[in-house]
C-alpha cells in the first residue's frame, strides 16, 4: 500500500514533469533534482526525501505527452515513485518500460492526494475509497523488456546472444 | 487482407511477406537520428556494454545521423561540453551524417534529414525526437523513441519489440482559400482528433489537397501528428516525393515509393475539406485547444516566432516576407526569425526575405530550434505572450511557466507582428 502524493489533471506534458531548460543535464544519477520543477513547493518535498519509495502520482489522460526526453521518466524514477494515469503516451510509456519505472494504466482511476492505494497485478484498490478500478495490461510486445529489468540488460543479453 | 503504408515497411524491414496491426516485429533501422541529446544515448550506449567485454561500437556508424540544433550555439558550459562529447564520439566512431554548429550544413534535424537526402520512401527512421514524426512526408515509418531505445538500436541495428501500430486514414480535400495552407490544416485536424486521439496509431494522408501538398506542407503535417498522439504520420510516396528527393536532395540513386494496398484495414477514416476552413490558432496551454482565428482576433503578443521544425523553410520565410515587406513589426512586439536550416537561410538572403524582414524589425537568428522548448534565444518574460509558428504551447514551453504561447502560421504570424495583436492576415 502506498499513499497518492501528487493528483494531477489531464495532459501532463513532459514539459512538466521536466522543463526543457535543464534537458542539458542527461545522467540519470542527475536528473532527479528537477522532478516538477515548476510545482516548486512538490519539487523541494522530493527533494528533501518526504516521501516513501513507491509513492504514487496520479494522472489524467494522456500522461507524458510531448518530447521523447527520456529525463522525464529517469527523473521520476531516481525519487522511486509510480505513476497511475488514466491512459499514457506513447513514449513516455516506452521509455517507463525501458527504465523500470513503475506506471499503470487505470482509465477509471478516482483518487485523491492523501488516498492510499494498493497496485494488484490487474487493479488498482483505493482502500480509502473503498473502490477498485481495473488496469489496463502493458503492451505485451514489451514483456521481454519488462522480464529482463529493462531495455539495457535486454539489449546486453539479446548482444551477447549475437556473439555466441 | 491488403496492407496500409506502414504495415508494408514494417513488413519488408522484418523480411516477413505480411504484417498486420497489433503484430510485433523486429524492423532492421536504416537511419537513427539523434541531436544533442545524443550525450545521453552515448551514455546509455556505453552501459549497455559494461561487462560484455565487448567494445562499444555502433552496429553501422553510415546509418546514424547526428544533428546539433537544440541549443547552438551552445547556451552553457554543460551544453558546449556535451556537444564536445558527441563529437569526439563521432570522430571515434566514423560517423558520417554529423552536422555540427555550422552556417553551411548546420541546422533542424528535421529539416537536415530530408534537405540531404538521408530519408527516402520505404525506410525506417528512428529518432531521439518526439517530432521525428515528419519524415513521413516522405513516404518512410519515422518515430520518435528514448535514449535507451537509440542505445539498443546503434547496438543491434534493428528496433526491439515494435508493435504493428493500427492505421488512421485521413482524407483531405478542397483547395485551401487564399492566407490558409497546411499548418491551420494540421492544427484543425488535432483539435477533432484530440491530443491523444491517434496515441499509438498511425495518421495516413491521402487525398487531392495532399498530392498537391509542397514536400514542405508535408513536413509541417506529418511533424506535427505526434501532437494527436500519432506514433508516426506518413504521406504515401509520389512524384513530388521523388521530384523534392531529385532536385532539392540531389539524390542520385533509386527511389522506390511505397503504396497502402487497396483493402488495406484501417481503424478509423477521417474526411475533411479544406475549402471553407479559416486560419487556425492553438491556445494556450494544449495543442488540442484549436480555435479559428476569429475567437481570439486582438489578443496583445508580445513576442512572435517564425521557425521551427515545423515552419521554418523558404516558403514559410517567403510568406513571411510578402506580409512584412515596407511594413513595421509593432512597437511593443519583438518578432524573430529562425530559418530551418543554413541552405534556407542562405536562399533567404539571395531571394531577399532576409533583408525584408529585417527592415521591418525583426531579429534573424542562426538556425536552429531556437525559444521552442524554451532553453534560450528568446524565453518569455512573466505573464507574457508568444504567438509563434513552432509546435508546442505546453505550459512552460517557451522558458517561462508562467508565459502564454499561441501557435499558428506564418501568415497569421506575420499580419500579427505588424499589429501586435492577434491578426487575421485574411482582414490585413
Amino acid at each position: 500500500m502506498a499513499k497518492v502524493i501528487l493528483k494531477l489533471e489531464h495532459d501532463i506534458s513532459t514539459d512538466d514533469i521536466y522543463p526543457g531548460r535543464f534537458m542539458a543535464t542527461v545522467l540519470p544519477t542527475e536528473t532527479p533534482q528537477f522532478a516538477f520543477f515548476d510545482r516548486t513547493d512538490f519539487n523541494a518535498k522530493l527533494k528533501a526525501r518526504a516521501f516513501p519509495p513507491g509513492s504514487i502520482i496520479v494522472g489524467g489522460e494522456n500522461f507524458g505527452c510531448g518530447s521523447s526526453r527520456e529525463q522525464a521518466c529517469s527523473t521520476l524514477k531516481g525519487h522511486e515513485v509510480a505513476v497511475v494515469a488514466r491512459s499514457i503516451s506513447r513514449i513516455f510509456l516506452q521509455n517507463s518500460i525501458n527504465l523500470g519505472l513503475q506506471v499503470v494504466i487505470c482509465p477509471g482511476i478516482e483518487a485523491s492526494e492523501g488516498d492510499e492505494l494498493e497496485i494488484t497485478t490487474d487493479q488498482v484498490l483505493n482502500r480509502t475509497t473503498g473502490q477498485f478500478f481495473d488496469q489496463v495490461k502493458l503492451p505485451a510486445a514489451r514483456k521481454g523488456i519488462m522480464d529482463a529489468g529493462g531495455l539495457i540488460p535486454y539489449t546486453r543479453s539479446r548482444l551477447m546472444a549475437k556473439q555466441s | 487482407m491488403g496492407m496500409t503504408v506502414v504495415e508494408k515497411i514494417l513488413a519488408r524491414a522484418a523480411g516477413q511477406a505480411s504484417v498486420k496491426a497489433g503484430d510485433v516485429v523486429e524492423p532492421r533501422v536504416d537511419l537513427a537520428m539523434s541531436h544533442e541529446n545524443a550525450a545521453l544515448v552515448i551514455n546509455q550506449f556505453k552501459v549497455v556494454y559494461q561487462g560484455t567485454g565487448l567494445e562499444p561500437k555502433v552496429w553501422d556508424p553510415s546509418k546514424i545521423a547526428i544533428i546539433f540544433d537544440h541549443r547552438v550555439p551552445a547556451e552553457s558550459p554543460k551544453t558546449a561540453t556535451n556537444q564536445k562529447m558527441i563529437r569526439e564520439f563521432v570522430a571515434a566512431n566514423g560517423i558520417t551524417k554529423f552536422h555540427d554548429v555550422r552556417g553551411d550544413v548546420g541546422g533542424i534535424c528535421h529539416q537536415i534529414l530530408p534537405e540531404y537526402g538521408y530519408v527516402r520512401p520505404g525506410c525506417v527512421v528512428v529518432g531521439t525526437d518526439s517530432h521525428t514524426t515528419s519524415h513521413g512526408a516522405l513516404g518512410a515509418f519515422s518515430f520518435g523513441v528514448g535514449a535507451t531505445e537509440m542505445a539498443s538500436a546503434w547496438a543491434l541495428g534493428i528496433a526491439v519489440n515494435i508493435e504493428v501500430p493500427a492505421t488512421i486514414k485521413v482524407v483531405v480535400k478542397g483547395e485551401f482559400p487564399p492566407f490558409v495552407g497546411p499548418k491551420d490544416f494540421i492544427l484543425h485536424l488535432i483539435g477533432r482528433l484530440t491530443a491523444q486521439g491517434a496515441n499509438f496509431k498511425v495518421l495516413e494522408f491521402h487525398g487531392e489537397t495532399i498530392r498537391k501538398m509542397s514536400t514542405s506542407g508535408r513536413l509541417a503535417i506529418c511533424n506535427m501528428s505526434v501532437e494527436a498522439g500519432a506514433t508516426s504520420g506518413i504521406v504515401p510516396g509520389d512524384e513530388e516525393t521523388v521530384r523534392y528527393l531529385r532536385e532539392e536532395a540531389g539524390v542520385a540513386d533509386g527511389i522506390s515509393c511505397v503504396s497502402p494496398d487497396a483493402d488495406a484495414n484501417y481503424v478509423r477514416t477521417v474526411e475533411i475539406d479544406v475549402s471553407t476552413l479559416d486560419p487556425q490558432i492553438a491556445c494556450p496551454h494544449m495543442v488540442d485547444n484549436v480555435k479559428p482565428i476569429d475567437q481570439v482576433l486582438g489578443t496583445k503578443v508580445h513576442q512572435i516566432v517564425i521557425g521551427s521544425c515545423t515552419n521554418g523553410r523558404l516558403d514559410d520565410l517567403a510568406d513571411a516576407a510578402a506580409i512584412l515587406r515596407g511594413k513595421k513589426v509593432a512597437q511593443g512586439t519583438r518578432m524573430l526569425v529562425f530559418p530551418a536550416s543554413s541552405k534556407i537561410f542562405g536562399q533567404a538572403l539571395d531571394k531577399g526575405y532576409i533583408h525584408d524582414l529585417m527592415k521591418a524589425g525583426a531579429v534573424v537568428m542562426n538556425s536552429g530550434c531556437g525559444p521552442c522548448l524554451g532553453v534560450h534565444e528568446g524565453a518569455l518574460g512573466d505573464g507574457e505572450t508568444a504567438l509563434s509558428t513552432t509546435n508546442r504551447n505546453f505550459k512552460g514551453r517557451m522558458g517561462n511557466p508562467t508565459g502564454f504561447v499561441y501557435l499558428c502560421s506564418p501568415v497569421v504570424a506575420a499580419a500579427s507582428a505588424i499589429t501586435g495583436v492577434i491578426t487575421d492576415p485574411r482582414r490585413s
